[in-house]
Protein backbone atom coordinates (compact mmCIF):
# COMPACT_ATOMS: atom_id res chain seq x y z
CA UNK A 1 0.00 0.00 0.00
CA UNK A 2 1.25 3.32 -1.20
CA UNK A 3 0.92 5.74 2.02
CA UNK A 4 1.53 9.31 2.27
CA UNK A 5 4.76 10.17 4.09
CA UNK A 6 3.91 11.98 7.17
CA UNK A 7 7.03 13.89 8.58
CA UNK A 8 6.84 15.06 11.75
CA UNK A 9 9.19 17.37 14.89
CA UNK A 10 8.93 15.92 18.29
CA UNK A 11 10.01 18.21 21.41
CA UNK A 12 10.64 16.65 24.81
CA UNK A 13 11.69 18.28 28.08
CA UNK A 14 9.87 17.61 30.22
CA UNK A 15 12.71 16.24 33.18
CA UNK A 16 16.44 16.63 32.65
CA UNK A 17 17.01 15.79 28.80
CA UNK A 18 16.21 18.41 25.99
CA UNK A 19 15.52 16.73 22.63
CA UNK A 20 14.38 16.87 19.33
CA UNK A 21 13.52 14.05 17.08
CA UNK A 22 12.61 14.19 13.11
CA UNK A 23 10.15 10.84 12.79
CA UNK A 24 8.21 9.52 9.61
CA UNK A 25 5.47 7.44 9.83
CA UNK A 26 5.78 6.78 13.37
CA UNK A 27 8.99 3.96 12.89
CA UNK A 28 11.23 5.82 11.10
CA UNK A 29 13.60 7.78 12.99
CA UNK A 30 15.61 10.37 10.71
CA UNK A 31 17.01 11.93 13.60
CA UNK A 32 17.05 11.96 17.68
CA UNK A 33 19.14 14.95 19.37
CA UNK A 34 19.61 14.86 23.16
CA UNK A 35 20.87 17.29 25.36
CA UNK A 36 20.98 15.79 28.72
CA UNK A 37 21.92 17.77 31.52
CA UNK A 38 23.04 14.84 33.86
CA UNK A 39 26.37 16.71 35.03
CA UNK A 40 24.71 19.57 36.05
CA UNK A 41 22.14 18.09 38.25
CA UNK A 42 25.07 15.86 40.13
CA UNK A 43 26.12 18.72 42.10
CA UNK A 44 23.12 18.44 43.65
CA UNK A 45 22.35 14.61 43.75
CA UNK A 46 19.20 14.67 42.04
CA UNK A 47 17.32 16.94 39.30
CA UNK A 48 16.46 20.24 40.43
CA UNK A 49 13.19 21.35 38.59
CA UNK A 50 14.49 25.45 37.98
CA UNK A 51 18.06 24.34 36.86
CA UNK A 52 16.31 22.24 34.47
CA UNK A 53 14.01 24.86 33.16
CA UNK A 54 16.63 27.18 32.92
CA UNK A 55 18.80 24.77 30.69
CA UNK A 56 16.00 24.08 28.74
CA UNK A 57 15.39 27.26 27.60
CA UNK A 58 18.82 27.78 26.73
CA UNK A 59 19.80 24.54 24.48
CA UNK A 60 16.07 23.98 22.93
CA UNK A 61 17.14 25.88 19.55
CA UNK A 62 20.00 24.07 19.63
CA UNK A 63 18.74 21.31 19.72
CA UNK A 64 15.68 21.36 16.98
CA UNK A 65 18.03 22.88 14.72
CA UNK A 66 20.48 20.33 15.06
CA UNK A 67 17.67 17.34 14.60
CA UNK A 68 15.85 19.48 11.69
CA UNK A 69 19.89 19.18 10.24
CA UNK A 70 20.23 15.47 10.63
CA UNK A 71 17.36 14.67 8.99
CA UNK A 72 18.08 16.69 6.01
CA UNK A 73 15.03 18.48 6.39
CA UNK A 74 13.21 22.01 7.14
CA UNK A 75 9.91 23.12 9.04
CA UNK A 76 8.81 23.51 5.33
CA UNK A 77 8.47 19.66 4.54
CA UNK A 78 7.11 19.05 8.23
CA UNK A 79 3.20 17.66 8.52
CA UNK A 80 3.16 18.36 12.36
CA UNK A 81 4.76 19.56 15.83
CA UNK A 82 4.56 17.10 18.39
CA UNK A 83 5.21 17.52 22.05
CA UNK A 84 5.22 16.47 25.14
CA UNK A 85 2.69 17.97 27.85
CA UNK A 86 2.76 15.83 30.66
CA UNK A 87 3.36 14.19 33.00
CA UNK A 88 6.84 15.59 34.13
CA UNK A 89 8.23 18.98 36.08
CA UNK A 90 5.96 21.97 35.07
CA UNK A 91 8.30 24.34 34.79
CA UNK A 92 10.37 22.04 32.26
CA UNK A 93 7.28 20.79 30.25
CA UNK A 94 6.15 24.81 30.03
CA UNK A 95 9.60 25.47 27.88
CA UNK A 96 8.89 22.53 25.02
CA UNK A 97 5.17 23.38 25.02
CA UNK A 98 5.36 27.19 24.74
CA UNK A 99 8.31 26.56 22.02
CA UNK A 100 6.29 23.69 20.14
CA UNK A 101 3.48 26.04 19.73
CA UNK A 102 5.43 28.99 18.71
CA UNK A 103 6.47 26.83 15.80
CA UNK A 104 3.24 25.71 14.68
CA UNK A 105 1.84 28.85 14.89
CA UNK A 106 4.22 30.52 12.58
CA UNK A 107 4.71 27.73 10.24
CA UNK A 108 0.50 26.73 10.53
CA UNK A 109 1.24 23.33 11.19
CA UNK A 110 -0.96 20.88 13.66
CA UNK A 111 0.25 20.75 17.04
CA UNK A 112 -0.15 17.51 19.13
CA UNK A 113 0.40 17.27 22.14
CA UNK A 114 1.83 13.72 23.71
CA UNK A 115 1.56 11.89 26.47
CA UNK A 116 4.92 11.32 28.23
CA UNK A 117 4.31 7.48 29.00
CA UNK A 118 2.65 6.90 25.94
CA UNK A 119 6.18 8.22 24.15
CA UNK A 120 8.13 5.67 26.49
CA UNK A 121 5.35 2.92 25.21
CA UNK A 122 5.83 3.75 21.45
CA UNK A 123 9.12 3.72 21.54
CA UNK A 124 9.27 -0.03 21.47
CA UNK A 125 7.70 0.50 17.79
CA UNK A 126 10.73 2.48 16.13
CA UNK A 127 13.06 -1.01 15.96
CA UNK A 128 10.26 -3.14 16.15
CA UNK A 129 8.38 -2.94 12.91
CA UNK A 130 6.62 -5.79 13.19
CA UNK A 131 5.02 -5.00 16.86
CA UNK A 132 1.49 -4.09 16.90
CA UNK A 133 -1.33 -3.55 19.74
CA UNK A 134 -2.86 -5.42 21.65
CA UNK A 135 0.57 -5.81 24.02
CA UNK A 136 1.47 -6.18 27.51
CA UNK A 137 4.21 -3.19 28.35
CA UNK A 138 5.65 -2.29 31.99
CA UNK A 139 7.19 1.01 31.80
CA UNK A 140 9.84 1.44 34.54
CA UNK A 141 11.50 4.93 35.17
CA UNK A 142 12.73 7.55 37.35
CA UNK A 143 9.34 8.98 37.86
CA UNK A 144 7.44 6.00 36.93
CA UNK A 145 6.39 1.97 37.37
CA UNK A 146 3.01 1.54 35.51
CA UNK A 147 1.82 -2.07 34.16
CA UNK A 148 -0.36 -0.99 31.17
CA UNK A 149 -2.25 -3.27 28.32
CA UNK A 150 -2.16 -1.33 24.97
CA UNK A 151 -5.56 -2.11 23.67
CA UNK A 152 -5.21 -0.27 20.07
CA UNK A 153 -2.62 2.50 19.30
CA UNK A 154 -3.95 5.58 21.73
CA UNK A 155 -6.22 3.23 23.90
CA UNK A 156 -4.82 2.19 27.48
CA UNK A 157 -5.36 0.06 30.37
CA UNK A 158 -3.62 0.33 33.33
CA UNK A 159 -3.42 -2.75 35.47
CA UNK A 160 -0.90 -1.53 37.97
CA UNK A 161 1.39 1.38 39.06
CA UNK A 162 3.33 1.79 42.06
CA UNK A 163 1.84 3.44 45.50
CA UNK A 164 4.98 5.15 46.63
CA UNK A 165 8.70 5.63 44.68
CA UNK A 166 9.04 4.75 41.14
CA UNK A 167 11.76 1.53 40.15
CA UNK A 168 14.15 4.44 39.00
CA UNK A 169 13.49 6.67 42.05
CA UNK A 170 14.36 3.35 44.50
CA UNK A 171 17.44 2.86 42.39
CA UNK A 172 18.59 6.64 42.95
CA UNK A 173 17.85 6.43 46.43
CA UNK A 174 20.19 3.06 47.00
CA UNK A 175 22.83 4.29 45.58
CA UNK A 176 22.84 7.45 47.16
CA UNK A 177 22.49 4.99 50.89
CA UNK A 178 25.87 3.33 49.42
CA UNK A 179 28.14 5.98 48.28
CA UNK A 180 27.61 5.48 44.25
CA UNK A 181 25.72 9.01 43.34
CA UNK A 182 23.19 10.13 40.82
CA UNK A 183 21.80 8.68 38.07
CA UNK A 184 21.29 5.45 40.44
CA UNK A 185 20.33 3.12 38.12
CA UNK A 186 23.61 2.32 35.68
CA UNK A 187 25.31 2.77 38.81
CA UNK A 188 23.83 0.04 40.62
CA UNK A 189 23.90 -1.98 37.80
CA UNK A 190 27.50 -1.70 37.47
CA UNK A 191 28.31 -2.05 41.06
CA UNK A 192 25.80 -5.40 41.24
CA UNK A 193 28.19 -7.33 38.93
CA UNK A 194 30.69 -7.49 41.25
CA UNK A 195 28.24 -8.72 44.28
CA UNK A 196 25.89 -11.87 44.91
CA UNK A 197 22.25 -11.49 44.42
CA UNK A 198 21.31 -13.80 47.05
CA UNK A 199 23.64 -12.34 49.58
CA UNK A 200 20.94 -10.44 51.58
CA UNK A 201 17.18 -11.53 51.57
CA UNK A 202 15.66 -8.16 50.92
CA UNK A 203 11.60 -7.64 50.71
CA UNK A 204 9.85 -8.24 47.52
CA UNK A 205 6.63 -6.08 48.35
CA UNK A 206 3.36 -7.26 47.36
CA UNK A 207 -0.31 -5.28 47.41
CA UNK A 208 -2.88 -7.61 49.14
CA UNK A 209 -5.87 -5.64 48.00
CA UNK A 210 -4.33 -4.96 44.07
CA UNK A 211 -2.33 -8.04 42.92
CA UNK A 212 -1.21 -5.53 39.86
CA UNK A 213 0.14 -2.37 41.87
CA UNK A 214 3.71 -2.05 43.05
CA UNK A 215 5.56 -0.86 45.84
CA UNK A 216 9.22 0.08 46.36
CA UNK A 217 9.61 2.62 49.64
CA UNK A 218 9.69 -0.79 51.95
CA UNK A 219 12.37 -2.34 50.11
CA UNK A 220 14.18 0.96 49.84
CA UNK A 221 14.15 1.40 53.56
CA UNK A 222 14.87 -2.14 54.25
CA UNK A 223 18.26 -1.63 52.43
CA UNK A 224 18.67 1.69 54.26
CA UNK A 225 18.14 -0.65 57.89
CA UNK A 226 20.64 -2.77 56.82
CA UNK A 227 23.02 -0.32 55.82
CA UNK A 228 22.32 1.23 59.08
CA UNK A 229 22.30 -1.56 61.49
CA UNK A 230 25.68 -2.66 60.23
CA UNK A 231 27.22 0.48 60.81
CA UNK A 232 25.81 1.25 64.49
CA UNK A 233 27.04 -2.59 65.06
CA UNK A 234 30.09 -1.40 63.81
CA UNK A 235 30.06 -4.12 61.00
CA UNK A 236 31.23 -3.41 57.64
CA UNK A 237 29.11 -4.47 54.71
CA UNK A 238 29.73 -5.14 51.32
CA UNK A 239 28.31 -2.81 48.56
CA UNK A 240 28.36 -4.67 45.62
CA UNK A 241 26.13 -7.46 47.31
CA UNK A 242 23.82 -5.04 48.83
CA UNK A 243 23.45 -3.67 45.33
CA UNK A 244 22.97 -7.04 43.67
CA UNK A 245 20.65 -8.02 46.20
CA UNK A 246 18.50 -4.98 46.12
CA UNK A 247 18.57 -5.12 42.34
CA UNK A 248 17.52 -8.58 42.23
CA UNK A 249 14.39 -8.06 44.60
CA UNK A 250 13.39 -5.32 42.62
CA UNK A 251 13.70 -7.05 39.33
CA UNK A 252 11.92 -10.04 40.68
CA UNK A 253 9.01 -8.06 41.46
CA UNK A 254 8.88 -6.09 38.13
CA UNK A 255 8.87 -9.93 36.55
CA UNK A 256 6.19 -11.44 38.58
CA UNK A 257 3.83 -8.28 38.37
CA UNK A 258 4.26 -8.58 34.44
CA UNK A 259 3.96 -12.12 34.21
CA UNK A 260 0.76 -13.08 36.16
CA UNK A 261 -1.03 -9.59 33.93
CA UNK A 262 0.48 -11.77 31.04
CA UNK A 263 -1.61 -15.22 32.24
CA UNK A 264 -4.18 -13.08 33.43
CA UNK A 265 -5.35 -11.32 30.40
CA UNK A 266 -3.99 -13.93 27.76
CA UNK A 267 -1.19 -11.57 26.42
CA UNK A 268 1.48 -12.80 24.04
CA UNK A 269 3.10 -9.88 23.42
CA UNK A 270 5.09 -8.08 25.76
CA UNK A 271 7.28 -4.76 26.07
CA UNK A 272 9.41 -2.86 28.53
CA UNK A 273 10.06 0.88 28.47
CA UNK A 274 11.27 3.76 30.63
CA UNK A 275 14.93 4.29 31.26
CA UNK A 276 15.06 1.41 34.03
CA UNK A 277 14.34 -0.72 30.88
CA UNK A 278 17.67 0.07 29.72
CA UNK A 279 19.20 -2.11 32.59
CA UNK A 280 20.54 -5.07 31.27
CA UNK A 281 20.08 -7.68 33.92
CA UNK A 282 16.22 -6.99 34.21
CA UNK A 283 16.20 -7.20 30.76
CA UNK A 284 17.69 -10.62 30.38
CA UNK A 285 15.30 -11.79 33.70
CA UNK A 286 12.14 -10.64 31.51
CA UNK A 287 13.41 -12.54 28.02
CA UNK A 288 13.97 -15.87 29.87
CA UNK A 289 10.40 -15.22 31.68
CA UNK A 290 9.02 -14.46 28.74
CA UNK A 291 10.68 -17.34 26.73
CA UNK A 292 9.51 -19.55 29.05
CA UNK A 293 5.98 -18.90 28.39
CA UNK A 294 6.31 -18.49 24.62
CA UNK A 295 5.48 -15.10 24.86
CA UNK A 296 7.18 -12.32 22.17
CA UNK A 297 9.49 -10.33 24.23
CA UNK A 298 10.29 -6.18 23.00
CA UNK A 299 12.35 -3.83 24.36
CA UNK A 300 13.91 -0.76 23.00
CA UNK A 301 17.53 -0.11 22.60
CA UNK A 302 19.18 1.76 25.45
CA UNK A 303 18.89 5.37 23.56
CA UNK A 304 15.52 4.91 22.90
CA UNK A 305 14.79 4.21 26.75
CA UNK A 306 15.82 7.17 28.01
CA UNK A 307 13.67 10.59 27.52
CA UNK A 308 14.06 11.64 23.97
CA UNK A 309 11.91 13.67 21.42
CA UNK A 310 12.04 10.02 19.05
CA UNK A 311 9.25 8.37 21.42
CA UNK A 312 7.53 11.40 21.10
CA UNK A 313 7.65 11.47 16.91
CA UNK A 314 6.03 7.70 16.95
CA UNK A 315 3.77 8.13 19.29
CA UNK A 316 2.84 11.67 17.91
CA UNK A 317 1.88 9.90 14.68
CA UNK A 318 -0.55 7.45 15.21
CA UNK A 319 -3.01 10.72 17.18
CA UNK A 320 -2.00 12.28 14.13
CA UNK A 321 -3.79 9.37 11.85
CA UNK A 322 -6.47 9.47 14.80
CA UNK A 323 -7.26 13.39 14.20
CA UNK A 324 -5.82 14.63 17.22
CA UNK A 325 -5.00 18.30 17.15
CA UNK A 326 -4.39 20.60 20.49
CA UNK A 327 -4.89 24.33 20.33
CA UNK A 328 -3.03 27.08 21.06
CA UNK A 329 -4.20 27.19 24.55
CA UNK A 330 -2.00 23.52 25.15
CA UNK A 331 -0.80 24.06 29.04
CA UNK A 332 2.06 21.56 30.47
CA UNK A 333 -0.22 19.30 32.72
CA UNK A 334 2.68 17.74 35.24
CA UNK A 335 0.36 15.45 36.82
CA UNK A 336 -1.52 14.02 33.28
CA UNK A 337 -2.49 10.68 33.42
CA UNK A 338 -2.40 7.86 30.87
CA UNK A 339 -5.21 7.87 28.29
CA UNK A 340 -6.77 11.04 29.43
CA UNK A 341 -7.61 14.44 27.06
CA UNK B 1 10.10 48.16 10.17
CA UNK B 2 7.31 45.41 12.47
CA UNK B 3 8.41 44.68 16.03
CA UNK B 4 6.26 41.87 17.35
CA UNK B 5 6.62 42.71 21.22
CA UNK B 6 5.68 40.10 24.33
CA UNK B 7 5.28 40.42 28.34
CA UNK B 8 4.27 37.43 30.11
CA UNK B 9 7.06 38.77 32.96
CA UNK B 10 4.46 38.89 35.82
CA UNK B 11 0.62 38.26 36.33
CA UNK B 12 -0.14 40.24 33.07
CA UNK B 13 -0.26 38.64 29.37
CA UNK B 14 0.37 40.80 26.76
CA UNK B 15 1.47 41.03 23.03
CA UNK B 16 1.72 43.97 20.31
CA UNK B 17 2.29 44.54 17.02
CA UNK B 18 4.22 48.01 16.09
CA UNK B 19 4.90 49.14 13.11
CA UNK B 20 7.36 52.58 12.44
CA UNK B 21 5.89 55.22 14.51
CA UNK B 22 2.10 53.06 14.73
CA UNK B 23 0.87 51.18 17.40
CA UNK B 24 -1.00 48.84 15.31
CA UNK B 25 -2.42 45.74 17.88
CA UNK B 26 -2.19 45.47 21.71
CA UNK B 27 -3.96 42.58 23.24
CA UNK B 28 -3.29 42.87 27.69
CA UNK B 29 -5.24 40.84 29.83
CA UNK B 30 -4.72 40.36 34.12
CA UNK B 31 -6.05 37.18 34.72
CA UNK B 32 -5.58 33.95 36.37
CA UNK B 33 -5.65 31.93 33.81
CA UNK B 34 -1.57 30.56 32.77
CA UNK B 35 0.59 32.64 30.29
CA UNK B 36 0.59 29.37 28.61
CA UNK B 37 -3.34 29.29 28.32
CA UNK B 38 -3.13 32.90 27.15
CA UNK B 39 -0.07 34.34 25.02
CA UNK B 40 -0.37 32.52 22.09
CA UNK B 41 -4.48 32.86 21.90
CA UNK B 42 -4.35 36.66 22.14
CA UNK B 43 -1.26 36.65 19.57
CA UNK B 44 -3.49 34.27 17.24
CA UNK B 45 -6.47 37.04 17.75
CA UNK B 46 -4.47 39.66 16.33
CA UNK B 47 -2.65 37.98 13.56
CA UNK B 48 -6.27 36.98 12.38
CA UNK B 49 -7.90 40.33 13.31
CA UNK B 50 -5.13 42.26 11.25
CA UNK B 51 -4.94 39.69 8.79
CA UNK B 52 -0.57 39.45 9.75
CA UNK B 53 1.45 37.47 7.64
CA UNK B 54 3.92 36.70 9.95
CA UNK B 55 6.72 36.50 7.84
CA UNK B 56 6.76 40.36 7.32
CA UNK B 57 7.96 40.91 11.08
CA UNK B 58 11.35 41.83 11.65
CA UNK B 59 12.07 41.52 14.89
CA UNK B 60 10.59 39.56 18.35
CA UNK B 61 11.03 41.58 21.56
CA UNK B 62 10.56 40.43 24.24
CA UNK B 63 10.37 41.25 27.87
CA UNK B 64 13.48 39.15 29.11
CA UNK B 65 13.80 39.90 32.73
CA UNK B 66 13.17 40.02 35.78
CA UNK B 67 9.93 38.71 36.99
CA UNK B 68 8.59 35.20 37.08
CA UNK B 69 10.62 32.36 36.06
CA UNK B 70 7.70 30.66 34.83
CA UNK B 71 6.51 33.77 33.05
CA UNK B 72 9.59 35.04 31.67
CA UNK B 73 10.46 31.18 30.09
CA UNK B 74 7.18 31.26 28.67
CA UNK B 75 7.48 34.37 26.70
CA UNK B 76 11.25 33.67 26.00
CA UNK B 77 10.58 29.95 24.78
CA UNK B 78 7.54 31.37 22.61
CA UNK B 79 9.56 34.47 20.93
CA UNK B 80 12.58 31.36 20.39
CA UNK B 81 10.10 29.08 18.62
CA UNK B 82 8.92 32.06 16.29
CA UNK B 83 12.42 33.17 16.40
CA UNK B 84 13.14 30.04 14.89
CA UNK B 85 10.30 29.30 12.65
CA UNK B 86 10.31 32.73 10.98
CA UNK B 87 14.40 33.15 10.97
CA UNK B 88 13.73 36.42 12.82
CA UNK B 89 16.27 38.01 15.91
CA UNK B 90 15.10 38.63 18.93
CA UNK B 91 15.62 41.82 21.01
CA UNK B 92 15.73 41.23 25.24
CA UNK B 93 14.04 44.29 26.42
CA UNK B 94 15.02 44.73 30.16
CA UNK B 95 11.47 44.06 32.04
CA UNK B 96 12.11 47.18 34.60
CA UNK B 97 12.89 49.26 31.40
CA UNK B 98 9.63 48.33 29.36
CA UNK B 99 7.90 49.45 32.51
CA UNK B 100 9.22 52.86 32.51
CA UNK B 101 9.29 53.59 29.88
CA UNK B 102 5.48 53.81 29.71
CA UNK B 103 5.79 57.09 31.43
CA UNK B 104 7.48 58.45 28.46
CA UNK B 105 8.24 62.62 28.63
CA UNK B 106 7.60 63.02 32.26
CA UNK B 107 9.98 65.37 34.25
CA UNK B 108 9.45 63.29 37.34
CA UNK B 109 12.13 60.20 37.94
CA UNK B 110 10.08 56.71 37.72
CA UNK B 111 10.78 54.08 39.42
CA UNK B 112 8.87 50.93 38.83
CA UNK B 113 8.86 48.20 41.16
CA UNK B 114 8.18 44.39 40.96
CA UNK B 115 7.31 42.03 44.04
CA UNK B 116 10.08 39.47 44.04
CA UNK B 117 9.08 37.87 47.51
CA UNK B 118 10.99 37.71 50.50
CA UNK B 119 10.48 41.24 51.10
CA UNK B 120 12.53 42.29 47.48
CA UNK B 121 11.65 44.15 45.05
CA UNK B 122 12.79 44.13 41.19
CA UNK B 123 13.64 47.68 40.66
CA UNK B 124 15.10 50.43 38.94
CA UNK B 125 15.37 54.10 38.52
CA UNK B 126 14.81 55.98 35.32
CA UNK B 127 13.91 59.44 33.97
CA UNK B 128 13.40 61.09 30.56
CA UNK B 129 16.50 63.15 28.99
CA UNK B 130 16.43 64.77 25.40
CA UNK B 131 17.11 61.50 23.69
CA UNK B 132 14.55 59.15 25.73
CA UNK B 133 14.67 57.22 28.45
CA UNK B 134 17.79 57.75 30.98
CA UNK B 135 18.91 54.92 33.57
CA UNK B 136 19.74 56.08 36.48
CA UNK B 137 20.15 52.74 38.87
CA UNK B 138 19.78 49.64 36.12
CA UNK B 139 17.40 47.10 37.19
CA UNK B 140 18.38 45.13 39.81
CA UNK B 141 16.78 42.62 42.75
CA UNK B 142 16.72 44.68 46.35
CA UNK B 143 15.26 44.97 49.49
CA UNK B 144 12.25 47.46 49.70
CA UNK B 145 14.25 49.47 51.99
CA UNK B 146 17.49 49.86 49.66
CA UNK B 147 15.07 50.80 46.71
CA UNK B 148 13.32 53.81 48.95
CA UNK B 149 16.70 54.67 50.13
CA UNK B 150 17.69 54.57 46.72
CA UNK B 151 14.68 57.04 45.35
CA UNK B 152 14.94 58.99 48.31
CA UNK B 153 19.26 60.03 47.95
CA UNK B 154 17.77 61.47 44.55
CA UNK B 155 15.86 64.00 46.19
CA UNK B 156 13.26 64.45 43.29
CA UNK B 157 9.76 63.61 42.70
CA UNK B 158 9.05 59.93 41.58
CA UNK B 159 6.40 57.92 39.76
CA UNK B 160 6.62 54.46 41.07
CA UNK B 161 4.67 51.91 38.95
CA UNK B 162 4.23 48.03 38.61
CA UNK B 163 2.84 45.49 40.63
CA UNK B 164 5.14 46.09 43.85
CA UNK B 165 3.25 48.97 44.64
CA UNK B 166 0.10 47.48 46.17
CA UNK B 167 2.55 45.49 47.81
CA UNK B 168 4.27 48.01 49.60
CA UNK B 169 2.40 51.21 49.37
CA UNK B 170 2.42 51.40 53.82
CA UNK B 171 5.77 50.69 53.20
CA UNK B 172 6.54 53.89 50.65
CA UNK B 173 4.11 55.75 52.42
CA UNK B 174 5.85 55.82 55.55
CA UNK B 175 9.61 55.91 54.63
CA UNK B 176 9.59 58.26 51.34
CA UNK B 177 10.57 60.95 51.78
CA UNK B 178 10.38 62.89 48.34
CA UNK B 179 7.02 63.89 46.35
CA UNK B 180 5.82 60.85 44.62
CA UNK B 181 2.52 59.17 42.83
CA UNK B 182 1.40 55.94 42.22
CA UNK B 183 0.93 55.15 38.52
CA UNK B 184 -3.01 55.22 37.31
CA UNK B 185 -4.30 51.83 36.24
CA UNK B 186 -3.78 52.06 32.45
CA UNK B 187 0.16 52.76 33.13
CA UNK B 188 1.25 50.80 36.01
CA UNK B 189 1.41 47.53 34.51
CA UNK B 190 3.57 45.44 32.05
CA UNK B 191 2.44 46.34 27.77
CA UNK B 192 4.00 44.81 25.28
CA UNK B 193 3.34 48.18 23.16
CA UNK B 194 5.99 49.34 25.53
CA UNK B 195 8.18 46.33 24.83
CA UNK B 196 7.70 46.91 21.31
CA UNK B 197 8.52 50.55 21.19
CA UNK B 198 11.39 49.99 23.01
CA UNK B 199 12.81 47.32 21.12
CA UNK B 200 12.56 48.87 17.69
CA UNK B 201 14.65 51.52 19.36
CA UNK B 202 17.58 48.35 20.45
CA UNK B 203 16.96 46.63 17.40
CA UNK B 204 18.31 49.87 15.46
CA UNK B 205 20.94 50.30 17.72
CA UNK B 206 22.04 46.58 16.98
CA UNK B 207 21.24 45.38 20.50
CA UNK B 208 19.85 41.91 19.42
CA UNK B 209 20.80 38.28 19.44
CA UNK B 210 19.81 35.23 17.28
CA UNK B 211 16.61 32.84 18.89
CA UNK B 212 19.21 30.56 19.84
CA UNK B 213 21.38 32.25 21.86
CA UNK B 214 18.44 33.92 23.79
CA UNK B 215 17.87 33.11 27.15
CA UNK B 216 15.95 35.31 30.19
CA UNK B 217 17.89 37.44 32.88
CA UNK B 218 16.34 36.25 36.25
CA UNK B 219 18.71 38.25 38.06
CA UNK B 220 18.60 35.64 40.42
CA UNK B 221 19.97 32.43 40.53
CA UNK B 222 17.79 29.53 41.66
CA UNK B 223 17.56 28.47 44.96
CA UNK B 224 19.66 25.37 45.18
CA UNK B 225 22.53 27.28 43.85
CA UNK B 226 21.94 29.64 46.38
CA UNK B 227 21.61 27.17 48.98
CA UNK B 228 24.93 25.75 47.53
CA UNK B 229 26.85 28.32 47.46
CA UNK B 230 25.99 29.27 50.89
CA UNK B 231 27.06 26.03 51.89
CA UNK B 232 30.15 25.96 50.25
CA UNK B 233 31.12 29.46 51.66
CA UNK B 234 30.05 27.94 54.96
CA UNK B 235 32.63 25.40 54.65
CA UNK B 236 35.06 27.57 53.03
CA UNK B 237 35.23 29.92 56.21
CA UNK B 238 35.20 27.40 58.66
CA UNK B 239 38.40 25.97 57.55
CA UNK B 240 40.39 29.04 57.34
CA UNK B 241 39.37 28.99 61.34
CA UNK B 242 40.28 25.49 61.60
Amino acid sequence: MDEKEIKILAIESSCDETAAAVVVNGRDVRSNVISTQIPLHTLYGGVVPEIASRKHTERINQVITEALKEADTTLDDLDAIAVTYGPGLVGALLVGVAEAKAIAFAKDLPLIGVHHIEGHISANYIENKDLKPPFLCLVVSGGHTHLVKVADYGVYEILGRTRDDAAGEAFDKVARAIGLGYPGGPKIEQKAKEGNPQAIAFPRPKMADDPYDFSFSGLKSAVLNYINGAKMKGESYNEADIAASFQKAVIDSLVDHAMRAIDEFGMDTFAIAGGVASNGTLRSAMEDACRKKGVKFYHPSPILCTDNAAMIGAAAYYEFLQGKRDGWDLNAVPNLKLGER
Amino acid sequence: MKILGLDSSGLVASVALVEDDTLVAEYTTNYKKTHSQTLLPMMDEIRKMLELDLTTIDAIAVAAGPGSFTGLRIGSATAKGLGLALDRPIVPVPTVDALAYQLWGTDCYVCPMMDARRNQVYTGIYRFADDGLETVLPQCAIGIDEAINAVNEKDHKVIFTGDGVPVFTEYIQQNCCVPYVFAPAHRNRQSAASVAVLGMQYYKEGRYVSAAEHAPEYLRVSQAERERMERENAERNSGTQN
